[in-house]
């Protein structure tokens, strides 16, 4: 019987180092083909009509005019006359031709009439919400430590226990925090180029789920094995790109029934207002906390817009992770006039982050203490079993940013001119266990190796991480291994959402590659008369252990094959039995930040994240992560939201010219720092996708209401905002 | 986009041979950084597409005593690198702040003039004009014009160089629209409020087009432009202002203040100008030359921090010109 781990530090080769990713090559020379890449001959071209109106009914749709533009090929009405659309930019016609100046004529010439209904798309105006009747109750949690008496009524023993709590407390901090909506906005719009031969449908589908997504065409009714979903690179997903979609239905319909390849990728503007937005998040919030800044009682009520049948932001992350023993948290749902959301990055915990620890911060503020001192006090609120990883990860980031050294009271910071600075910070956690994964790795007679699971890597490293694990295992360069993903004809693997994915497919190539290894050595050992199991595989080589000059070169090794290669298909489990992965992480991030008082301009100057994630693969690709994160949150902190017309419910800047992003100016300097000590090596690999984008928005925050002496408090924190903020005070 | 026939003529005369008279059928191409997504989006659906990249004339500078004629052709990377523009420091400062080498180097003079403004009405495709002003009125305002927004136009004029140029009294050539037809006349008089939907906002007929912009010798004058950039990117400040001082005796003799982003036009203000006028450059003097050009500003519902914006940026062009520190970003 196999045991399944991993080598100890000493005993690793290329196991967390630091190594480029294998396929940057192909990417920076444009050899990478991305499924926007994809184009077959005498391939169609599709494009979308999107709904004008943000809330109408059909009335009518001629699509004959349009049918007749020379070029046009066909005219696929999606919905028909009497038909609700609920968004602007909901799709309502698909044009499918030649060339593309035929199809931009073709959408031109579609006529439709409409009948206008009722908008609302403010969701963070809760009272113009439920004037509008756009509110529903969803939810909630009270947590008391103390019982009500068994003759005394919840409800006022409730109401007489948060008064209480908040009268002994020595700080109450009243807060009004917020988070808008951002979109996805990936840069490869969603979309496929399909094409069939002979009733099998090949579909190059932009997906963060290879695997399961051949399953996804059966409303035409051709089932999986009939499908091949292809995906060799993804231009970003960010959570948004697990479904085939409507669109991906609609160009394998029509190249199935125009007997053409189609390909269907959404324009930019249709690509914001359907592929994909995180959910708002704003909050009330009263905060209760001893002298020293512990907090003791929470109350809460949220509200967040998900969309028409998107699901917003839940209770169980506010308040986050700091979660004192006495809370009451109210959620509403606000019913809006916008595509259902999709998950984002972490699913709710930025929002949650930033609608929770924006208080603990103003908490700080109020007692006129240092936050980092009241965020390390607080970790009395936090679970156990994280509460030293906290603590440790605090004090590594505050001496990498100098914390004590450059912290002031909140707005009593020296002034050059009119730029103040701050400093604040968040902390996070998430799970990041890994997803099923199955593998089929191949050890030919010639020495070659491949492995083969049809999973994906979202430009974050997967390729690299899979080729690292079984480098390691069989002894050999990260060069030697090939890695075959990007299929669903291959073995199936788990979509890579929730950081699920490096755990994942290091359990599956580990254990193949174990097994495989077993069976090698076994005719090695033959060779060498020794017994297998003092045989290791190293620098190119299996050798006996105790005796080095007992050994067979690898190529040697797997000659003795015969003819056929060696195929061992390796499937994870994860799971609390399993030493190869586990689950849960802390992470901590510490923002320091400039502010022009007078423009309500905000400048990151220093942005620090330190990151725990078990057993570290590959530090370059694990920091590389970490960086794209700090940026991720750098734009939503400051630059990027969702504007909806507030009159028409148009979705306004559905436009990468209109939709702020940050550039490189605006990052500043970016410092990670792994922390693995051989207590959080020895638990397994953990995925990291996720956690480090959870933190800097309220970190962020806390840092410009640290260097304005007062909180801005929606995200994000535009000049606008900040000038605003800055009058209200004054007047 | 729509199927277009495209020309590219040579001379400056079969440009205007080849513009149509009626509006809207043929669109001169110069650098195409804006054009191109027009017609992607179908505001703007010419018949045919007239580009003067091949017309010498129109890519030449020339510098003598009199001044400066920089051809409309003339890209902005170039303009930048032509000893010329050290000369007027607020019109190389403004090119500079445009923090893309792409729209420096495809981006013309006088493509960066006439670009359409980027109103998100307009560019959703309910006109310049959207609902006579309402849409603009009763929507999202927070990027549109606090200065000359009482009619039905509320777009802000979308160029960057613009300011700087009209603070400079730069002029501007206009050919057509009949062959040896030309105009020549202050910069400012290129841009207008349009009031209906008929009309652009530049004062270009259909068959017209920028061939130079003029600028007069600089005479010892000072300038600077200043823009309040949310980031370090490309995208359009959220308000700018230029400036051009004689100084005379350590006080200002003339000035010209010109605003930009945050009215129809280029907003040339009087009052700021008065404000500076026989005071030494100074955070006072300034700042009260800030709260001159704000107070007729006339903030939408949204926008009311862009009057702060125009006050810090028509301050801090002053100082800059004046060789002084901004104390901001």
């Amino acid at each position: 019987m196999v045991e399944y781990v991993w080598p100890d530090r000493a005993n690793s080769s290329v196991l967390g180092g630091s190594h480029d990713k294998i396929d940057s090559s192909a990417k920076c020379t444009g050899a990478a083909k991305y499924s926007y890449d994809i184009n077959p001959d005498k391939v169609l071209l599709a494009r979308v009509l999107g709904c004008p109106h943000a809330h109408c009914k059909l009335k009518s749709l001629d699509i004959g005019a349009a049918e007749k533009v020379k070029g046009v090929v066909a005219v696929h009405a999606i919905h028909k006359a009497g038909d609700e659309l609920n968004w602007h930019g909901d799709l309502i016609a698909c044009v499918v031709g030649e060339t593309e100046g035929a199809v931009a004529e073709g959408l031109a010439a579609i006529r439709a009439d409409y009948e206008q209904l009722d908008v609302f798309v403010n969701d963070e105006d809760l009272a113009a919400a439920e004037a509008a009747k756009r509110t529903s109750k969803s939810g909630g949690k009270v947590q008391l430590k103390r019982e009500p008496g068994d003759n005394e009524d919840k409800k006022e023993f409730e109401e007489k226990e948060f008064g209480r709590l908040f009268k002994e407390a020595a700080a109450v901090v009243e807060g009004r925090y917020g988070i808008h909506a951002i979109t996805h906005m990936c840069l490869e719009p969603h979309g496929s180029t399909c094409e069939w031969t002979d009733g099998k449908l090949t579909a190059h589908l932009s997906t963060q789920a290879v695997s399961s997504s051949a399953g996804g065409y059966s409303a035409l009714k051709v089932t999986a094995d009939d499908v091949t979903v292809h995906c060799d690179y993804i231009g970003g997903g960010f959570g948004s790109k697990f479904a085939v979609d409507t669109w991906g239905l609609l160009a394998a319909q029509l190249s199935r029934d125009l007997g053409r390849p189609v390909k269907l990728m959404l324009d930019r503007d249709l690509e914001l207002k359907n592929g994909g937005s995180r959910p708002s998040g704003f909050a009330e919030v009263k905060v209760g906390a001893d002298s020293e800044g512990v907090i003791t009682v929470w109350d809460s009520h949220h509200w967040s817009a998900g969309g028409v049948g998107g699901a917003p932001v839940g209770q169980d992350v506010v308040p986050y992770v700091i979660v004192p023993p006495n809370y009451r948290r109210r959620v509403t749902n606000v019913k809006i006039n916008t595509a259902p959301v999709r998950a984002w990055r972490a699913p709710n915990h930025p929002q949650g982050c930033a609608m929770s620890q924006t208080a603990v911060d103003d908490v700080a503020a109020k007692l006129g203490l240092d936050s980092y001192d009241v965020f390390m006090r607080n970790l009395v609120n936090v679970p156990k079993e994280r509460a030293a990883v906290y603590a440790e990860e605090m004090k590594i980031a505050a001496k990498l940013m100098d914390w004590k050294a450059k912290w002031h009271s909140h707005g009593r910071g020296p002034a050059q001119g009119s730029i103040v600075s701050g400093l604040g910070m968040a902390i996070h956690t998430w799970q990041g266990g890994g997803h099923p994964s199955s593998c089929l790795v191949k050890i030919h007679p010639d020495g070659g190796v491949e492995t083969f699971l049809a999973s994906q890597d979202l430009g974050t490293g997967t390729r690299t991480v899979i080729a690292i694990v079984l480098a390691e295992t069989f002894g050999l360069p990260i060069s030697a291994i090939k890695v075959n993903i990007g299929s669903s004809k291959y073995p199936a693997s788990g979509p890579s959402g929730g950081s699920t994915t490096v755990a994942g497919v290091s359990e599956s190539n580990r254990r193949a590659g174990e097994d495989a290894l077993v069976q090698l050595n076994e005719l090695v050992a033959k060779k060498l008369q020794v017994e297998p199991n003092v045989l290791v595989a190293k620098n190119g080589r299996i050798q006996d252990q105790g005796n080095p000059s007992k050994s067979l070169s690898w190529k040697e090794a797997c000659s003795l094959l015969g003819m056929n290669p060696l195929e061992v298909k390796g499937r994870g489990a994860p799971g609390p039995k399993s030493k190869l992965s586990s689950s849960g992480v802390a992470g901590v991030q510490m923002a320091e930040v400039a502010v022009d008082r007078e423009t309500g301009v905000v400048k990151m100057k220093k942005f620090v994240a330190v990151q725990d994630m078990g057993l570290v693969v590959n530090h370059k690709t694990a920091e590389s992560q970490i960086y794209g994160a700090m940026i991720m949150g750098i734009a939503y902190a400051l630059f990027e939201e969702r504007i909806m017309d507030p009159k028409s419910g148009a979705f306004l800047n559905a436009e990468v010219a209109d939709y702020r992003l940050p550039r490189l100016g605006d990052i500043g300097e970016l410092v990670v720092q792994l922390y693995e000590p051989d207590a959080e090596r020895s638990r397994g690999v953990i995925g990291l996708g996720e956690p480090p984008v959870i933190s800097p928005g309220a970190a962020i925050s806390n840092a410009v209401c640290n260097a304005l002496g007062l909180r801005v408090p929606v995200l994000p924190i535009t000049p606008k905002r900040v000038v605003d903020t800055l009058k209200a005070r004054n007047a | 986009m729509k199927a277009f026939e495209y020309a590219a003529p040579e001379s400056e005369q079969e440009v205007l041979e080849l513009l149509s008279a009626q509006r809207g059928r043929t669109e001169v191409l110069a650098g195409g950084t804006d054009l191109i997504g027009l017609m992607k989006k179908m505001l703007v659906t010419p018949d045919r597409v007239v580009s003067l990249g091949r017309v010498d004339s129109l890519k030449t500078i020339d510098a003598d005593s009199q001044g400066a004629r920089i051809g409309a052709m003339v890209t902005l990377e170039d303009l930048l690198d032509h000893p010329l523009s050290q000369d007027y420091p607020a019109l190389q400062q403004a090119i500079r702040a445009i923090h893309s080498l792409q729209l420096q180097a495809q981006g013309t003079l006088g493509g960066e003039l006439c670009q359409r403004p980027r109103c998100w009405y307009f560019r959703g495709g309910q006109g310049l004009l959207a609902e006579r002003g309402r849409a603009v009125a009763e929507g999202d305002n927070r990027y549109h014009a606090i200065f000359g927004n009482t009619g039905p136009a509320k777009f802000v004029c979308p160029s960057r160089l613009a300011p700087a140029l009209i603070a400079l009294s730069a002029s501007v050539r206009i050919l057509g629209p009949d062959a040896g037809d030309e105009t020549t006349a202050p910069l400012e008089f290129l841009f207008r409020t349009p009031k209906d939907e008929r009309q652009r906002e530049h004062n270009l007929e259909p068959n017209q087009f920028v061939a130079q912009i003029l600028l007069p010798p600089p005479d010892g004058r000072t300038s600077a432009s200043y823009e309040v950039q949310h980031g370090s990117g490309p995208d359009y400040p959220l308000v700018a202002a230029a400036a051009s001082l004689a100084m005379r005796g350590g006080v200002v003799a003339e000035a010209r203040i010109v605003l930009g982003q945050v009215a129809p036009m280029p907003w040339l203000s009087r009052e700021a100008a008065e404000s500076i006028v026989g005071s030494p450059v100074n955070d006072a003097s300034a700042e009260a030359a800030g709260d001159a050009a704000v107070s007729v500003a006339t903030p939408l519902a949204n926008n009311q921090y862009k009057v702060q914006l125009a006050r810090v940026a028509v301050k801090r062009a002053l100082l800059l010109a004046a060789g002084l520190e901004t104390g901001g970003f």
